[in-house]
């Protein structure tokens, strides 16, 4: 492999995270969920906008993860497939979605982490499938991005002034 | 890896600077930072000891614009250069697009370029990415001290070139950023290909921007 695979993502794709995203929220009473992938980019956030900026958060939580991937190889386990950071009054959990995305729940005291873990296995499974299908069309989805930039430079170059 | 996201219309690609302690890779960030327009960067957050060493990573995300009627999102990060803290120096190299090597050009530095280019290559062979491959970029920063040494030196203890091997590829490619050099040639009859470099001084802003220019093209271009 010459570098990392691209993937995409279309407005389907994107309208059946929300719809899940939104259930689960109704379901668990936390108050956004945002779905960050594994390099850092934020994916979606749904529910309560953040009052923080979400590309940093984002960012931070892909390094978290991360972080705490290599942390449960060094114990001797696979991975941790969830992580949760308990506040006095925010929260946070987050799980591992088809390997490549992160789902992070805010919640407060409004919810109980208990509900919030039980109603996000149930989520994170309706997610796999949605990125499992999505991962399996790169295929066509490399072929949309073909072309998509030709003749970029140019633009490039003007950006730059 | 980079993600578009046609929902958005975002490109986000993923940009690592990468090289030795102290050889200015989050200065390059800082100045980026200070030249860039607010409207088009987001905040840079530093992962930090106390005394300003970089501990995991440095961040800044840059609008470079809308291409296409895609709006083009660079992330920009460091990693620690010091040796010791290669666990979380690989973690920033997960699904990299573009690579900028910045090499501190001090004589006595020399050993510390190479040490960290060979651990580049390392970290990059243990994902499965061929660095040769992807878009790579080398500035050689501090050109404006003393003990700086000859460009013809450091070319070749870091980017002495690798060989090309697909057919397609075997023709003379002219370095844009310096007339009369060649960043594919044929060396004693074999394809050499070599990655492009620019010079800096990252603490005035000088070269800082062909740098980021230059990598980000190559990026793009991967996509076209």
């Amino acid at each position: 492999m010459a570098g990392a695979a691209s993937w995409s993502f279309n407005e389907n794709d994107f309208k059946q995270i929300q719809t899940h995203l939104q259930a689960f929220l109704r379901d668990s009473n936390a108050r956004c969920a945002l779905l960050v992938d594994r390099n850092g980019q934020l994916v979606a956030t749904v529910g309560e906008t953040p009052q923080f900026d979400p590309t940093n958060f984002a960012s931070l939580t892909a390094a978290d993860f991360s972080a705490n991937d290599q942390l449960a190889k060094m114990i001797g386990e696979a991975e941790f497939a969830s992580l949760v950071h308990q506040g006095e009054r925010e929260s946070m959990y987050m799980a591992d979605v088809a390997k490549r995305v992160i789902l992070v729940v805010l919640f407060d005291q409004r919810a109980t982490l208990g509900l919030v873990k039980l109603k996000a296995k149930a989520v994170v499974g309706e997610l796999n499938k949605v990125f499992e299908e999505m991962f399996n069309r790169v295929g066509s989805g490399q072929a949309q991005q073909k072309g998509l930039l030709e003749g970029a430079e140019d633009e490039i170059d003007k950006l730059f002034g | 890896m980079s993600m578009i996201n046609y929902a958005s219309r975002e490109i986000n690609c993923k940009l690592v600077y990468y090289g030795p302690g102290l050889g200015g890779k989050t200065t390059n960030l800082e100045h980026i930072y200070g030249k860039v327009s607010p409207n088009t960067r987001g905040k840079m957050i530093s992962l930090a000891t106390e005394t300003e060493r970089t501990l995991f990573f440095d961040f800044l995300p840059v609008d470079l614009g809308t291409i296409r009627g895609f709006k083009t999102r660079f992330h920009l990060y460091t990693v620690p250069g010091q040796v010791y803290y290669n666990a979380s120096r690989k973690l920033i190299l997960k699904g990299v697009d573009g690579i900028v090597f910045v090499a501190d050009s001090q004589i006595e530095r020399m050993e510390a370029n190479v040490e960290s280019m060979q651990n580049l290559y390392d970290n990059m062979a243990e994902y499965g990415y061929d660095l040769t491959k992807i878009p790579f970029v080398i500035q050689y920063n501090k050109r404006d001290l003393p003990n700086a040494a000859p460009i013809k030196d450091l070319q070749a203890s870091l980017n002495p070139g690798w060989p090309i091997e697909e057919a397609t590829r075997q023709k003379v490619a002219p370095d844009p950023a310096h007339p009369g050099e060649n960043l594919v040639d044929k060396v004693g009859g074999e394809w050499v290909g070599r990655a492009a470099y620019h010079e800096a001084v990252a603490v005035r802003g000088d070269g800082v921007f062909d740098t980021l220019k230059a990598v980000s093209k190559l990026v793009l271009k991967t996509l076209s």
